[in-house]
Parts: structure tokens; C-alpha cells; sequence
């Protein structure tokens, strides 16, 4: 009844099932957190080369300890709890980013279907009825996390970051949702085993081309606002917010959130290639015997190239202000991605239906338009707002409303 | 209750659920400070959730956890962080005089009604018992439920979906006075 999709369950539970599971677990962790430590010497080096730098080179060849050495430095420094901090709270909220990266990683499928001792054995941890509503659902709870960080502080700059943190998820978590739901409707189904299974007959079958590129764009530009990376990482403005959430952390307590931040960069580049580019589907040489071990080399290039990809944003461009942040989630994201949605959702049922929502999107985005249009030109001051908090007028608006007021 | 005998597995699933549930749900009544009783909540919400598995309604735990979890309670906590009532120091002013004894009665009353429907018969289906789940075999969770809400209960869905795009339009409307005109003038 609980085992759902995954055909390891078929035939009972038994120790060796159990076991198979165990191990599953185990060897996903461990190899899992060896990845993140080397995803932060990566952006590390990256991220100094791109700037002219050396980088960490002191620990070990090619400084690839770094890591490890920052991690014994900071266990062994003092841990300040502010005596304003909600202190409960305030030693819960690193534990709440981690989780949720821990957990969406586990429906990522990593490789093939393994054959051990009778039993169908999907190289991924869990493989859940509900799929990939399971990562919807964890970066729901990953704001917790930033969240809770900001405000049991106690202190001014964090609270703000909290308050900007949920505003920022919930908006792009919206447009997010609806790009899945068109993975899933081409797919066929909800299991992330089943949507990389959709994709697994070629290149023109991943879901990045068959779905026409414009939800995987949106899906990733949500992904990365969900991450607070860069650009989108207004939660984290070291220019107006100090450190933002985690300014009152130190010790560990603050290593846990650095390496949630980096965890969480793995798991999405791991989304991204489950749900557009066919996870772990690529060209197999005949090679007798280790034909399991290809899909495993694939799924680590792809997940390499969108890790690199994140590491290039952080590197290359500038953050974005955060009425601009709000503009882009809402304005242009979700709308794009409802209408790209009717679209899809119209030629799965027939192509005539599909060129009569194309031109029904079309409408609705020139009426949304002339809606933007018109609503920009009006006053947005803080005397038309009751609460003049997160869209302050900008330069530019205040001078064009000084200087139409003289033309008028 | 039917005499059906049930495994271990089911009934340690459905304790720690029951907990988990009955634990958030006493935490968000007892606990003084807003934020604590927002996170007790979710403590609820999960709770729930896990039930919803147990019942083979995986589509409707994941969906509890996004939309109440990972939005709704946000937004309180949203609110909570925003007006700053996190660390209120007027607890003891009673706003609305007499609402304590008022409250007693109704939980008493919603209490014993609930009570008095549950051991008659369920009040939705009419059934005394609801086990055994129509989920034909090799149909989804999702597919049943959007058959169900597109053909039979498409005028309720289309309803509250009309009902929650007017209240989204009426608050947009009330939080944003234009004071265009005064100005103008």
C-alpha cells in the first residue's frame, strides 16, 4: 500500500529489501555529501578564476581540502546566540534549509534499474508515487529555514531578509509549480522515474525541446530565485543587509547554512537535468557488463554543467533590486508560464486546439500588456499605497511624476 | 469499527501521525508567542499529511504540504514578522469582554456534535464506515481526483475558483486607494 511506484516493494518487504534500501541511503548520502564539498571548491576556484585570483590552494592538491579545513575551523569557534534571539528557534533554523535539500534529493534518479539478486533496483533513494511533488513541496519548506534564521535573531537587517525571503519564494513558487505541471503533462506521469523513463528515446525527446524551451527558462530563472542565488539573491545583499538571515550566525550553526546554500545548488541542477534533459539518458557504448555505469557518467555531466552554470551567474552578473526581484516573478513568469501551459495542455489534445489557445495567449498577454502599461503610468508614490513597504518609487518615477504634474 | 485486524507497521504509522497532530495542535493553543504557535501548526500539518499517506492519498498530502505548509503558514508568519507582534506585552488586556466563556460553549457544542454525527454515521457519505477506497488498479491518485473535480464537481470547482479570483480583485482593490485625483487638483 506505501510502496506505490517502486518495484522493489513488488514482492513484500523482506531483509534483503530492506537491506537493498539501506544501502541505497547510505551510498546516496555519503557520495552526495562528498559532492557538495567539492561543489564548494569549485565555485571556490571557479569563481577566482573567472576574477583573476589563485584561489584555495594551501590544503591539499589544487587546495581541494579547503573545505574540509574550513569545516574543523568552524567547528571549533565559538557559537553566539544573540541575547535577543528566540533561542529555540534560533538553533532550529539552520537544521530546517538543510533538510529539505537532504530530502529532494533522494526522487532524483541517478541512473538505470540494477538487477541484484532478483530484485528491480532503481538507482535513485526513493521513488514516491507523488514524484516530484515532493521537491514542490520541500522548497515550500525550505523557507523555514531563511525564515525563521531572519527573525529569531532578533536583530533589524536578518528580520528584513526573513521578510523579503518569503515574499520572494512564495512568488516564484507559483510559476515554478506550473512549469512541473507541464513536465508532468507531456510525461504522463508524476514519478520522477517515470518522467526521465518519458525522455529516455533521444536527444528530441527531453522535455527541454519537446516542451519548447520556454518552461525550462522559466523553471530555471524560478529555481535559482528559490535558491536565493545570484542574481536573485536580494536576501542576501551584503550592500544593504549586512549578511542578511544569517548575519547573527557563527560557528557551525553558520556552516550548515553555507552548506544547505551549496546542497541546495546540487539538488536543483539535479532537478533541472531529471525534468528537461532526460536525467540520467544518453548514449550508451555496447560494452559488455558495465552498460549501468554510462547513464550514471551522464547524469554527472549534466548535473556538472548546470552546477558550472550557477557558478558562471554568481560570477558574472549583478544582483537584481528587489522591486525588480517581485516585477519578474509576477508580472512576466507567471503569466508566461499559464499561457505556455494552455498551449501545451491545447496540442496534447489536438493541434487545432492548440493554435486556437496559442491565439488566445496572444490576446490575453497584448491585454496584459496594455494593463502594464497603464497601471505604471499611474501614480505609485506612498500616498497611493497604504504601506509603503517593498515597492518604493524609484528616481526615475518621482522625476517623470514631478514632471507631469508641471506639464498638466 | 469493522473487526478488521490491522498490522503493526499501520498502527505505529497512525500513533506517531495521531502525535504529531494532537502535539502541533495543542502547541499552537498553548504556546504564547505567535511564531511559536505558526511552527506548532505545521507540526499539525504534518501530522496530517502523514495520515493522508497511510490512506493511499499520496496526491493530497503533497498537496497539503505545499499549499499549508509551504505557502499558507508562511503568509501568517509573513504577517506575524511584518506587524512585529512577535513579542506582544499586552497579553493580559481581554479585547473582547466575555469571549472566553462564549468559547467554551462552542467547543462544547461542535465538540458533541461532531461526536454525535460520527456515531451515527459518517456525515458525508452517510456510510457508518469509509474503508476500502474505490482506487482501481493501475489509476492514479491524480487522474481519479481530476476526473472527479472536471465532470462531477465542475460547477463547485469553477465556484470557488471564481469566488477566490473576487476576493484576490476586492483586496487588491481595498489595499490600493488612489489619491490620483486630489492631487490633480
Amino acid at each position: 500500500m506505501i510502496a506505490g511506484a517502486d518495484p522493489l516493494f513488488a514482492h513484500g518487504v523482506t531483509g534483503v529489501v530492506i537491506l537493498i534500501v539501506l544501502i541505497k541511503v547510505v551510498v546516496g548520502f555519503a557520495a552526495w555529501m562528498g559532492a557538495v564539498t567539492m561543489m564548494i571548491w569549485f565555485e571556490r576556484k571557479a569563481i577566482s578564476d573567472m576574477q583573476s585570483r589563485i584561489g584555495p590552494q594551501r590544503w591539499g592538491p589544487f587546495g581541494l581540502l579547503q573545505t574540509l579545513a574550513d569545516g574543523i575551523k568552524l567547528f571549533f569557534k565559538e557559537d553566539l546566540v544573540p541575547a535577543e534571539a528566540d533561542r529555540l528557534v534560533f538553533k532550529l533554523a539552520p537544521y530546517l534549509s538543510l533538510v529539505p535539500a537532504l530530502v529532494t534529493f533522494a526522487i532524483v534518479p541517478v541512473g538505470g534499474t540494477l538487477h541484484i539478486a532478483g530484485h528491480a533496483v532503481q538507482l535513485q533513494v526513493a521513488n514516491p508515487p507523488m514524484g516530484i511533488l515532493v521537491m514542490l513541496a520541500m522548497s515550500g519548506i525550505s523557507v523555514y529555514g531563511v525564515m525563521l534564521a531572519g527573525w529569531s535573531s532578533g536583530s533589524k537587517y536578518p528580520l528584513i531578509s526573513s521578510v523579503r525571503a518569503s515574499a520572494q519564494m512564495i512568488s516564484y513558487e507559483a510559476a515554478l509549480g506550473i512549469t512541473v505541471v507541464t513536465v508532468i503533462l507531456v510525461s504522463h506521469s508524476l514519478t520522477t522515474h517515470g518522467i526521465v523513463l518519458a525522455q529516455g528515446q533521444g536527444v528530441w525527446h527531453w522535455n527541454v525541446i519537446r516542451l519548447g524551451v520556454v518552461p525550462f527558462v522559466i523553471f530555471w530563472m524560478a529555481i535559482t530565485a528559490e535558491l536565493n542565488r545570484p542574481p536573485f539573491d536580494v536576501v542576501e545583499a551584503e550592500s544593504e543587509l549586512v549578511g542578511g538571515f544569517n548575519t547573527e550566525y557563527s560557528s557551525i550553526r553558520f556552516a550548515l547554512f553555507y552548506m544547505a546554500e551549496f546542497m541546495n545548488t546540487i539538488t536543483m541542477s539535479a532537478i533541472i537535468v531529471t525534468l528537461f534533459f532526460g536525467g540520467p539518458a544518453g548514449w550508451v557504448p555496447p560494452v559488455p557488463h558495465l552498460r549501468w555505469v554510462f547513464p550514471i557518467l551522464w547524469f554527472l555531466v549534466k548535473v556538472g554543467l548546470f552546477a558550472f552554470c550557477y557558478v558562471w551567474f554568481r560570477a558574472a552578473l549583478p544582483r537584481l533590486r528587489y522591486d525588480q526581484v517581485m516585477d519578474l516573478g509576477w508580472k512576466r513568469l507567471i503569466p508566461l508560464s499559464l499561457g505556455w501551459m494552455l498551449i501545451v495542455a491545447g496540442f496534447l489534445v489536438a493541434p487545432g486546439w492548440g493554435f486556437v489557445m496559442a491565439a488566445a495567449v496572444l490576446l490575453a498577454s497584448v491585454v496584459l500588456a496594455i494593463a502594464f502599461e497603464r497601471g505604471a503610468s499611474r501614480a505609485t508614490g506612498p500616498e497611493s499605497v497604504l504601506e509603503p513597504v517593498g515597492r518604493r518609487p524609484l528616481p526615475e518615477e518621482r522625476l517623470r511624476a514631478l514632471t507631469e504634474r508641471e506639464e498638466g | 469499527m469493522s473487526a478488521t485486524a490491522y498490522a503493526l507497521p499501520s498502527i505505529v504509522v497512525f500513533v506517531t501521525a495521531a502525535l504529531l497532530i494532537v502535539v502541533g495542535a495543542l502547541g499552537v493553543l498553548a504556546v504564547r508567542n505567535p511564531v511559536h504557535a505558526a511552527l506548532s501548526l505545521i507540526l499539525t500539518l504534518f501530522g496530517v499529511a502523514v495520515a493522508f499517506i497511510a490512506q493511499s492519498a499520496d496526491f493530497l498530502a503533497a498537496v497539503q504540504v505545499i499549499v499549508y505548509a509551504g505557502a499558507i503558514v508562511v503568509l501568517f508568519l509573513f504577517v506575524i514578522m511584518f506587524l512585529g507582534v512577535g513579542r506582544s506585552r499586552h497579553d493580559h488586556v481581554e479585547p473582547l469582554v466575555g469571549q472566553r466563556p462564549l468559547a467554551a460553549l462552542g467547543v462544547v457544542v461542535t465538540v458533541g456534535g461532531v461526536i454525535a454525527l460520527l456515531a451515527s454515521s459518517h456525515w458525508v457519505t452517510g456510510a457508518t464506515s469509509v474503508s476500502g477506497s474505490s482506487l482501481v488498479k493501475g489509476t492514479g491518485n491524480v487522474r481519479q481526483l481530476g476526473t472527479a473535480v472536471f465532470t462531477t464537481y465542475l460547477y463547485a470547482f469553477e465556484a470557488t475558483a471564481a469566488l477566490l479570483v473576487i476576493a484576490v480583485i476586492g483586496a487588491v482593490v481595498l489595499a490600493r486607494r488612489e489619491r490620483v485625483t486630489e492631487e490633480a487638483e
